[in-house]
């Protein structure tokens, strides 16, 4: 706290911002980089560094990628029905309806 | 006398468990959640490299006294750890500054200590030299950041190395008992680190726009058990709980 006194007045109303990075970890060769979370940190590197300390201290991965999270667009929640309600009411589009051989396996 | 492989292991285990220690006390009061994280993950790398010294040291040594015993069981004169790992945290800037200097100089320790004759102390220098190539990474990156920051960090980060400064000559010590080791392929000799911890530490610090302070007049005697102040009180909250309850388990 006592740290901040030079500039409290403005850090009050804007404060230091670190920049918000999403982490995908791949747990296995062959594998896709999945979500696993968001860290803090003041650049690419630092955020790499963080990422490998919170979200790989188990094992979990063998390549880790950090991505600003300003650079992703999302789609927006109130949109819901109109991007994918509609995939639901084309059932052709759900190959439930037919007959498997029981060899094939997974479909 | 004592088996000088002993006296080793505790030296270098002794500094491990000490620094383990101190930035222990940054657990729930790092600067970010993600720094708290890393720097408690530190602590326990360099706290599981002390385990297995004082293990293999106990037993070589032969005296029905294990890892936790020689952990928090021995007095402040009988600690072997340099004085550098015991110096207070101080801010941030200073505890990064701090793990500078001794990971550059601890990273190529254990790679050399891959070769020692010493098979246990081999296994694990493989096993600690990954550890520390990351502590070295983790601060030297923080330590670019922050001399190379603000005016605020980086005066903080110049003070820092300044006071610290002070402690790096003991890493390059040896007495009797190392040079017999050195001699026979147990140990490593720290004079032929020297060079490439100075660069080392040159090149991170030039990076952060920081200068390499001159060699004056150096601390020394952790070697011997004569500690800074700081030790007793390092040791009075490591060491209570065993000394409460002795023989405790969980």
């Amino acid at each position: 706290m006592s740290d901040q006194t030079g500039s409290a007045g403005a850090s009050a109303k804007t404060p230091p911002k670190t920049p918000l990075w999403e982490v995908f970890i791949r747990s296995r060769n062959g594998m896709a980089h999945r979500h696993a979370g968001s860290v803090h940190a003041a650049d690419a590197e630092m955020a790499l560094q963080a990422a490998r300390d919170v979200y790989t201290r188990r094992g979990e991965g063998l390549s880790i990628w950090v991505v600003p999270s300003s650079a992703i667009s999302a789609s927006d929640p109130d949109d819901r029905d109109m991007l994918f309600e509609p995939a639901t009411t084309k059932i052709y589009r759900h190959p439930t309806f037919y007959d498997l051989p029981e060899e094939v396996e997974n479909m | 006398m004592r088996d000088p492989v002993v006296e080793y292991s505790l030296r270098l285990a002794d500094n491990c468990v000490i620094l383990g220690q101190r930035l222990s006390e940054w657990c729930g009061h790092g600067p970010t959640l993600e720094e708290d994280i890393a720097l408690s993950n530190i602590a326990l790398d360099l706290i599981g490299q002390a385990r297995m010294l004082y293990a293999y040291a106990a037993e070589r040594e032969g005296e029905d006294r294990d890892e936790d015993q020689l952990a928090f069981l021995r007095d402040c004169r009988e600690f072997r750890n340099i004085l550098l790992v015991e110096q207070p945290n101080g801010d941030f800037g200073r505890t990064i500054m701090r793990q500078l200097l001794f990971s550059a100089f601890m990273h190529p320790f254990w790679q050399a200590m891959t070769g020692s004759r010493d098979e246990t102390l081999a296994a694990i220098a493989a096993k600690a030299e990954k550890e520390m190539a990351y502590h070295l990474r983790h601060s030297a990156e923080w330590v670019i950041r922050l001399g190379d920051g603000t005016d605020e960090s980086h005066r903080r980060c110049r003070n820092a190395l300044e006071e610290l400064w002070d402690y790096t000559g003991e890493l390059f010590e040896t007495d009797a008992i190392e040079n017999a080791l050195i001699g026979n392929g147990v140990a490593v000799d720290p004079a032929s680190l020297r060079e490439q911890w100075q660069k080392t530490v040159e090149n991170v610090l030039a990076q952060a726009t920081l200068t390499c302070p001159a060699d004056g007049y150096m601390q020394t005697g952790g070697r011997q058990g004569l500690h800074s102040e700081h030790l007793g009180h390092i040791l009075s909250e490591m060491q209570f709980l065993q000394r409460a309850y002795p023989g405790g388990t969980w």
